[in-house]
């Protein structure tokens, strides 16, 4: 990148720094006549000197050219009197405003745009350095600097971009326009008020330097701040698993405290040149009273030009003013520049063609993959793999074993291309693999270390990541669309950002060996199988939503699998206790009287389970069915029991959370509650204690809590509010609950509860696993399994995969990595998540699937190199033998202390 | 079945019968009534033990796994039995399977809870020890009666 920011903003946005710089020197006249006017104003058509009334215009409106005279407005005589001029002049000052008013908005809008395109530019460079950088950089350079670096440090040379050139030029011309004016009024005058200038041209710079380079310290210790934040937020486990918070709160508080000494010798300096700045500002206006004054005294001078010649000066402190804060920018807008740009150009970065090349004829990798001396040194300049020369032949599966530190991992990432060696080469398919872009590597090659990342998203934007290189169809877009796609990709152009459309397909359907969208889902579905996750996949599917609207087969599907499920239940007596299903007519008893009431799931805030007692409708709903003292009645004796219950249990006791009734820290307000009201005269409770009792019932299971309140008569009662609130639903609020319907897919329901379609049974034993094991039968009956796990790719999977297991993240890398069906596999210690029996399944299932392919793994277990076609032995960075893993056993002393060091 | 009606079913429990009625009610509100149909294994043995059960109503049977393979119904168990509880006072895998032999009703009772009972009625942990005590007295039994037929097997053998 360019060493400095003059030089980059030169580079990439020269022609817009002219065209400003050009704008603004067209400007200038304009401002020059803004401040002659005023004179004329004052001098001639007020005081009438040097002017004889009527005045013939066009003998005043000349232009000279060479000695001669042109009249502007040609042969016309245009005579006005002493009036109409001063009107005249006074239309021309405020037209003057209006044009310099103009130029001003067209050039900040203009400047503006400059800088952040400019800034968009610099940020797209450095993000995409970051994707350059070779792996070992992070070592040394955190998250925590990178981002800061990109997003805050960057920040303020947009707006200095867009002043780079211009500003200077503007207030400079400005400048220089004014004191020509001033000049022109009366030299020493001008000379006067411009002789401290020299003094601060001396003493600015000179203090400048000072506080630049407290700026450069202060940018290098928020940066090691947000490191440190950075640091906390990802080893927060280990702070409180040690108690250390007080003292990563002291280090934070420590790095603080000199950021604060910093900021305040900047702030003083700061301000020592603005004091002085403005003091030595302030001697002009002396001059000017001073030696004006004396001179219109002694008739050496108009007093209109003195007036004028104030004003002026008054607008020349405007444009200094704006140069000297231009200095101070310019010196922090290359501070920040260079102690960024510093930071992205590590040594071995890789060239932009390296990503960008899309090389014709993607074909599968052929012949063998050799290395010649790899070696490869880590920053204290050991040899972490050394020597290393190999040939390889793409169509066999090898094991490279080794102790920890033997350098095999090191050895993957090389052969992946994930690192460039130090020293010697690496030869692919018959090219020197140095030349290869990521396209090709990253293509035919995959690597699963055992940190694989995952990313926010779904299960399937994790599968199909693989797959994703640049799109492969363009989205058609029209009328509004279109045009806005094409200012897209015109402003990425002029800011030099890709400009790729990330809504359009990426899918290399191809790589996957599928035609689209359908077929790939079902591909992804047999990579997770094979790595054994489909399991786990359906489980997430049965637990997801669709949109029936949107899956209308699917919907279908899952309503016969309801069906389905009752007739298992009815031909089954074992089975009919174990899920109460949903009837219109009918009371369920494992539901809570809200969700018999309801009859529906709450889509929405509208009709919160924890909040039915404060809603206006069901209130209404319940008065109108003759509920609402019974429910009152039923809510005073869940209280009573509750407190009776769970009076004296301590407030942390579990049971609180196990029944929800109540919370602990409600308890004893409760208990208040029972003994301020009167029973037999609930109706007469006030609004507030009377909500906290009407809550009560609607989280009332039956089946669950045996309180033997809900007896037959409020069962028909619920029943027949159940019936009111459908049909009395007022508009607005339809959309606030999805009904139970035995003949149409719940939308607001997962897919296990629209098979279930009612409530697993409280008190059976094994009840849940007994439904799942059937949910199973009924789905496989139906050959749903497939479909359901495919509604499970689209879980998500939280920040970093936070919501799967480390066992599901690392299976869902080596699925991935199999998906896009590479020519060279290569695992870095890929399952040492994975339990051994899983292990040992995914193994097996590899070795079959890569036979005749290349497959290079670098085990965690000796021992698991037994079934591979040849094994690499690692020792100490240099490739010790290798061999078929029979002749080696016997042979090789390493292996057998490894085998038996297990 | 209410929780009233529970209390009284638990206060003819003998284990249960010193307690205080308050109590009770938290116990049979705070434990899982759970249904076993014929056949259904309350508890299979060598699984990690996380409940003790009262037996409601119906029958069920205990049964040892032998080392040669074979099962070994060791006792029959019926209404008011309290059966489980050596795999969470000792902390051991299970050491029986009990299968249900009709439709049994059971409350469930989790260690925590069963612990918190222990702690706070020392009256229910006499009434354990008590109930120990006498299993381990037919135990005794059984093992003298074995032990005598052993011999005189060997004796006849001999």
């Amino acid at each position: 990148m360019e060493k400095t920011i003059f030089g980059y903003v030169w580079r990439f946005s020269r022609q817009q720094q002219i065209t400003m710089t050009v704008m603004s020197a067209v400007s200038l006249p304009f401002l020059y006549l803004f401040y002659e006017v005023p004179k004329t104003i004052i001098n001639e058509a007020i005081q009438g000197i040097g002017v004889e009334f009527p005045l013939n215009l066009s003998e005043k409106l000349t232009f000279s050219i060479l000695g001669l005279d042109i009249p502007l407005l040609g042969p016309f005589d245009v005579v006005i009197g002493q009036t109409p001029y001063l009107l005249l002049l006074c239309l021309l000052f405020l037209a003057l405003v209006g044009v310099n008013q103009g130029f001003k908005f067209v050039i900040n809008i203009y400047k503006g745009l400059t800088g952040e395109r400019m800034l968009r530019r610099l940020r797209f460079e450095l993000y995409s350095r970051v994707l350059r950088f070779p792996l070992p950089t992070f070592k040394k350079m955190s998250q925590g600097e990178i981002i800061p670096m990109i997003t805050a440090e960057v920040e303020p040379l947009g707006g200095f971009i867009g002043n780079a050139f211009s500003l200077p030029a503007f207030q400079g011309g400005y400048l220089v326009t004014i004191l020509t004016f001033l000049f022109m009024q009366d030299w020493r005058m001008a000379t006067a008020a411009v002789a401290l200038y020299p003094l601060q041209l001396w003493l600015i710079p000179k203090l400048q330097m000072r506080v630049n380079l407290l700026g450069k310290e202060r940018v290098a210790r928020v940066r090691r701040l947000s490191n440190k934040i950075g640091e906390t937020v990802q080893g927060v486990q280990e702070t409180h698993a040690h108690d250390t918070s007080n003292f990563v709160l002291a280090d934070f508080s420590n790095q603080l405290f000199f950021i604060y000494r910093v900021r305040e010798r900047i702030y003083r300096q700061k301000f020592v040149i603005k004091f002085l700045n403005n003091s030595i500002q302030q001697l002009g206006p002396f001059c000017f009273y001073a030696i004006g004054g004396y001179f219109v005294i002694q008739g050496h001078l108009e007093i209109g030009t003195l007036v004028a010649a104030i004003a002026a000066h008054k607008d020349l402190a405007a444009p200094w003013k704006e140069l000297l804060a231009y200095y101070q920018m310019q010196a922090d807008a290359t501070i920040k520049y260079d102690t960024v740009v510093s930071q992205f150009g590590p040594a071995g970065m890789r060239g932009p063609e390296y990503q960008l090349l899309e090389p014709d004829g993607l074909g599968p990798l052929q012949g063998e993959l050799a290395a010649t001396n790899l070696t490869l040194t880590d920053d204290q300049d050991v040899a972490v793999v050394d020597g290393v020369s190999l040939r390889l032949p793409l169509d066999k599966r090898y094991a490279i074993v080794g102790a920890g530190g033997s350098g095999k991992d090191e050895l993957a990432l090389l052969l992946a291309r994930l690192l460039d060696p130090s020293n010697g080469n690496l030869n692919l398919g018959g090219g020197d693999a140095a030349n290869l872009a990521e396209a090709v590597t990253g293509r035919r090659i995959s690597h699963v270390s055992a940190s694989a990342f995952v990313f926010a998203g779904t299960i399937a934007d994790n599968l199909f990541l693989g797959l994703k290189h640049r799109p492969v169809g363009a989205v058609a877009y029209t009328g509004e669309a279109a045009e806005q796609r094409a200012t897209y990709v015109e402003e990425a152009k002029r800011s030099g950002n890709i400009d790729f459309d990330v809504d359009a397909d990426w899918i290399d359907y191809a790589a996957a060996g599928v035609d689209d969208p359908a077929e790939l889902r079902l591909a992804g579905l047999a990579a997770l199988k094979s790595i054994g996750m489909d399991e786990e996949v359906y489980q997430f599917g049965l637990r997801g939503t669709i949109n029936p609207g949107e899956r209308v087969d699917l919907a279908a599907d899952i309503l016969r699998a309801r069906t389905g499920l009752r007739e298992h239940m009815a031909a089954d007596p074992a089975l009919l206790d174990l899920v109460e299903g949903f009837e219109a007519e009918a009371y369920n008893m494992n539901a809570s009287i809200g969700e018999n009431l309801m009859f529906g799931n709450p889509v929405g805030d509208a009709f919160d389970v924890e909040h039915l007692a404060e809603h206006e409708y069901v209130l209404d709903v319940l008065e109108q069915v003759g509920l609402t003292e019974q429910f009152l009645s039923v809510g005073y004796q869940v209280a009573s029991t509750m407190v009776e219950l769970f009076a004296d249990l301590p407030p942390d006791h579990e049971l609180f959370q196990q029944f929800s009734f109540i919370s602990a820290d409600e308890l004893p307000d409760i208990q208040a509650l029972l003994q301020r009201c009167d029973r037999a005269n609930l109706a007469a409770l006030p609004g507030e204690d009377r909500t906290q009792l009407m809550s009560l019932p609607f989280k009332l299971i039956p089946a669950r809590h045996r309180l033997g309140l809900v007896d037959n008569e409020l069962q028909s009662k619920v029943l027949e509010a159940r019936r009111y609130f459908a049909e009395h639903l007022p508009a607005g609020l339809e959309h606030s609950v999805e009904f139970f319907d035995a003949e149409k897919y719940n939308a607001a329901a997962n897919i296990q509860d629209n098979i279930l379609f009612g409530k697993v049974a409280y008190g059976q034993a094994q009840a849940a696993e007994r439904v799942g094991a059937l949910i199973g039968d009924v789905v496989d009956e139906l050959n749903l399994h497939d479909t359901v796990a495919e509604v499970g790719l689209n879980f998500t999977v939280g920040i970093a995969g936070s919501r799967l297991s480390t066992a599901q993240r690392q299976k869902l890398a080596l699925a991935r990595a199999l998906l896009k069906r590479p020519d060279v596999l290569i695992l870095s210690e890929a399952t040492t998540s994975l339990d051994s029996a899983t292990q040992g399944r995914i193994m097996d299932s590899l070795l079959a699937d890569f036979e005749g392919r290349c497959l290079i793994w670098s085990v965690q277990r000796a021992s698991m190199a037994e079934n591979f076609d040849e094994v690499l032995i690692m020792r100490q960075g240099r490739l010790m033998e290798r061999g078929s893993f029979d002749a080696l056993r016997k042979s090789n002393e390493h292996l057998k202390e490894l085998l038996e060091s297990e | 079945m209410s929780l009233n009606e529970e209390v009284e079913l638990l206060r003819k429990i003998p284990l249960f019968a010193n307690i205080e009625p308050s109590k009770l009610k938290l116990l049979a509100f705070t434990s899982e009534r759970l249904t076993f149909q014929d056949g259904q294994d309350l508890c299979v043995q060598g699984d990690i033990g996380d409940a003790a059960f009262v037996v409601v109503d119906g029958t069920a049977d205990v049964i040892i796994d032998l080392p040669d393979g074979s099962k070994l119904t060791v006792d029959q168990i019926g209404r008011n039995a309290f059966v489980g509880e050596i795999a969470i006072l000792c902390e051991v895998p299970r050491t029986a399977t009990i299968t249900a032999t009709s439709k049994l009703e059971t409350l469930r009772i989790s260690k925590d809870l069963f612990f918190r009972l222990v702690n706070e009625f020392p009256t229910m942990a006499v009434e354990i020890m008590r109930y120990q005590a006498h299993r381990q007295d037919a135990t005794n039994q059984l093992l003298t009666a074995a032990n005598n037929r052993l011999r005189e097997l060997e004796n006849g053998a001999a």
